[in-house]
């Protein structure tokens, strides 16, 4: 099967409402200022998000209240707010989604397309297939019901959440998240736009959502997703940086000439335009395979991972170098789309990870 | 026009055709007649070998030729002419032009070559100047082109010549097809890295084209170069390939079959360029469906950026993977190779013939400046040649 890697009319109408939205609401001051300020997440955007414009709930099935659009247009909405960097938890409960999506949980779904924050309780980095998941014990209370213990760290967009999905025990549960005996700790985090957090868990009474192989599955369909449209934010991000950059360097005068008709810097930005070129190939590609149930989700997904966070970081790292030493300055916007970059690089798995995955999957065995 | 060409109409078509030609005829009667039913390639107009159907349904067509056993009409050795002439013939030509020229060319009864470059004018080829001037109904041709791929087979080749030096240089120019057996053109082979000689010297003296043979107006000439050396750029690095289809593949298969020879740091590497080749490769099929849609892009600039950096890491790392083993080279024989087959010989030879992807087809540097300038819009930098006339340009 050819998948078709172009955007849809649609797309491009949904991209463009998404960013007249984001130019509006997310201004990048005003993402500074809740990075810095003790919130979590922008909450009112994040209402624009989910209840407003059911943005959220974009590729949750129509009768569980979504949208019944694809990740495909998830992806689109991805690459907005990566431009954006918006401070928003949109990323995790769209994974979320997909796991719950993936289990049918219909209740869930319908808190979450009304705008209910859900996450993954799993440390940030962890990718599909292997990367060990931590030790939360299961127990069992006098009634029956399942307790949970134990202590989960880095866990993105888990602040706000309404709902933590915990993995425990080769079983999938979810926790509420006012429940006793939960703790969530902020940690200061590189990227103060997507915040991680420490979970403490003791005796938190959970709900068993799925055991086994059905649990398994359910996480692993979500962590090729997260990896899969991670992607599309950082092509997002890289577009941003590259079109920043660019505006710049037209603008700011050296040596009597525009710095940016110096062939030092014309070269590298020529390169880093190949590299985008590519990465967008590569995020639609990843896109259109999970959106599509393709069999080459997983490797479409690890692809994405292993070409698309170095592009990321690289454009980022560039756009702070070529705008000197404003671009090293808190009052210019470089910095929060550095920090993002590096974060989103580590996020469901390193490019050393997702090659060690391609490693498999395309049978290149290690030395 | 009539109703839109499908992929099942295209098969259908096909077959048709195949029921009425007998693919283990005649060699050169087959194709012209392929190329008379409009099955030669699609997306050109009705009467010059196409039906003016979407670009990307040629694959249907080919492969089902392909599977029929018919002749093929050998791409690689008319690489010039597929890639380069007949898009600036179809373009730029008058409808004589086009009908003389396409057939020939397709069937491949007809070799085109490229005489751009010169020794003062490579990169800068506006610079040209080999000069045309005009001789009653015709011109006469005097100068000398250099790297001529293909020449030594070619029938036709592409001339950017000077026919006024006393303007500015990219006014002065005029596009020819010049006739590779006339009287005056004289072609020397070239020995390059790899030992071979697949392009050469030409020196034209005194060579009599018809004014027939100029392709679009005097003075020109630079505009329809553009065209030619566009779509070189797509031509270049933009062949449809499956999953490990290209070099990637040799090296990769050199890993899964010889276990002894891996380290922990060639597998990262191995690894690290099976993911920019898949990049690239997904990064072609999105080019070629957005000019399917008739949405063509700047792209094709970044592919070919792309597959000479990538073209030269695998086959160097190929050679290290091998070792000493990887430093046997098979001969240094002067060949004149009738068409480029990079996946063909040994390790060494990629890793050679490779280094002039960055530099044939314009280099990579002249690249970066045309996508830096012309896709980001970044300003040129400061010229001192295009105010002045040629002939008061320094050389
Ligand atoms: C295998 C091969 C096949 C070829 N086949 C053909 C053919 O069939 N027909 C044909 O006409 N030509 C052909 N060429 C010629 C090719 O197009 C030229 O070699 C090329 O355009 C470069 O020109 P040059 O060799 O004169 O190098 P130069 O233009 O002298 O360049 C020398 C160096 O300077 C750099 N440079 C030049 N200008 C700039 C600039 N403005 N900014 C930064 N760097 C710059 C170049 O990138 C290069 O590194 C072929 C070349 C090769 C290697």
């Amino acid at each position: 099967m050819t998948l078709d890697l172009r955007y849809t009319e649609e797309q491009e109408q949904l991209r463009d409402s998404v960013r007249a939205m984001l130019t509006d609401h997310a201004p990048w001051a005003r993402v500074l200022k809740v990075a810095e300020s003790p919130e979590p997440d922008d909450a009112d955007l994040w209402r624009l998000l989910s209840v407003e414009t059911g943005l959220v709930a974009l590729a949750v099935p129509e009768h569980l209240g979504g949208a019944g659009a694809t990740v495909a247009e998830t992806a689109v909405v991805l690459e907005e707010l990566g431009r954006a960097v918006a401070p928003v938890p949109y990323l995790g409960t769209t994974v979320a989604a997909h796991l719950l999506v993936h289990l049918g949980e219909s209740d869930l779904l319908r808190e979450l397309a009304g705008g209910e924050v859900m996450a993954l309780a799993l440390p940030f980095d962890v990718g599909p297939t292997g990367s060990g998941l931590p030790g939360v014990e299961v127990s069992t209370a006098p009634d029956g019901s399942p307790l949970l213990n134990g202590t989960v760290s880095s866990v993105a967009d888990g602040l706000r959440a309404r709902v933590l999905l915990v993995p425990a025990g080769g079983a999938l549960f979810a926790v509420e998240a006012d429940a006793a005996g939960l703790r969530r700790s902020p940690v200061v985090s590189l990227d103060e736009t997507r915040p991680l957090c420490d979970l403490a868990m003791w005796n938190v009474p959970a709900r068993l959502l799925a055991a086994g192989d059905r649990a398994a599955a359910a996480l692993d369909a979500a962590a090729v997703a997260g990896a899969a449209l991670l992607a599309s934010e950082q092509l997002g991000l890289a577009q941003w940086c590259l079109d920043t950059t660019v505006a710049h360097l037209k603008a700011r005068y050296q040596f009597g000439r525009p710095v940016g008709s110096f062939q030092a810097l014309k070269h590298r930005l020529a390169d880093l335009w190949v590299e985008l070129v590519q990465a967008r190939a590569v995020a639609r590609h990843a896109a259109a395979a999970v959106a599509q149930g393709d069999p080459d989700a997983r490797l479409a997904a690890s692809l994405a991972q292993a070409h698309c966070g170095p592009v990321a970081v690289r454009a980022a790292e560039e756009c702070v170098q070529m705008h000197g030493g404003i671009g090293f300055t808190w009052e210019h916007p470089a910095h929060l789309y550095l920090k993002r970059a590096k974060s989103a690089a580590v996020a469901y798995g390193t490019a050393a990870h997702h090659r060690a995955v391609l490693a498999t999957l395309a049978d290149l065995a290690p030395a | 026009m009539a109703e839109p060409v499908t992929a099942q109409a295209l098969q259908e078509r096909v077959d048709g055709f195949l029921a009425g030609h007998d693919p283990a005829g005649d060699r050169l009667e087959f194709l012209r007649a392929r190329f008379d039913a409009g099955l030669a390639w699609v997306h050109y107009p009705v009467g010059l070998g196409g039906l003016g159907a979407p670009r990307v349904l040629q694959p249907v067509v080919d492969q089902r030729f392909a599977a029929a056993g018919a002749p093929d009409n050998s791409p690689r050795r008319i690489g010039i002419g597929l890639g380069m002439a007949a898009p600036t013939i179809l373009r730029h030509g008058t409808a004589a032009q086009r009908a003389r020229f396409l057939r020939p060319l397709w069937t491949a009864e007809e070799v085109w070559c490229q005489l751009f470059s010169e020794p003062g004018a490579g990169s800068d080829l506006a610079g040209v100047a080999t000069r045309a001037v005009r001789d009653g109904d015709g011109w006469l041709i005097d100068g000398q082109k250099v790297w001529t791929s293909m020449a030594h087979q070619a029938r036709w080749g592409i001339l950017l010549a000077r026919t006024d030096p006393a303007v500015p240089k990219h006014a002065g120019l005029t596009y020819f097809l010049c006739d590779m057996h006339a009287p005056g053109v004289e072609v020397r082979p070239l020995r390059q890295a790899t030992g071979e000689a697949e392009f050469n010297e030409v020196f034209l003296s005194g060579v009599r084209l018809d004014d027939e043979l100029r392709l679009g107006a005097v003075g020109e000439g630079w505009a329809v170069a553009r065209t030619t050396l566009m779509n070189e750029r797509v031509a270049i690095g933009g062949a449809a390939l499956p999953r490990e289809g290209g070099m990637i593949g040799v090296l990769a298969r050199t890993w899964r079959t010889r276990p002894e020879l891996r380290s922990p740091a060639l597998h990262d590497e191995v690894l690290r360029l099976w993911v920019r080749a898949e990049a690239l490769r997904l990064t072609g099929i999105r080019l070629r469906q957005q000019l399917a849609a008739g949405e063509p892009g700047p792209e094709g600039s970044a592919m070919k950026l792309a597959f000479a950096a990538l073209t030269q890491q695998i086959s160097g790392t190929e050679v290290e993977l091998l070792g000493a083993e990887g430093l046997r080279h098979d001969h240094w024989r002067a060949d004149r190779p009738a068409e480029l087959d990079l996946i063909g010989r040994g390790p060494t030879y990629r890793w050679l013939r490779a280094k002039g992807n960055s530099i044939e087809g314009g280099t990579s540097e002249v690249l970066r400046n045309i996508v830096a300038e012309r896709v980001l819009g970044l300003p040129a930098e400061p010229r001192q040649d295009t105010g002045a006339d040629w002939k008061d340009l320094p050389r």
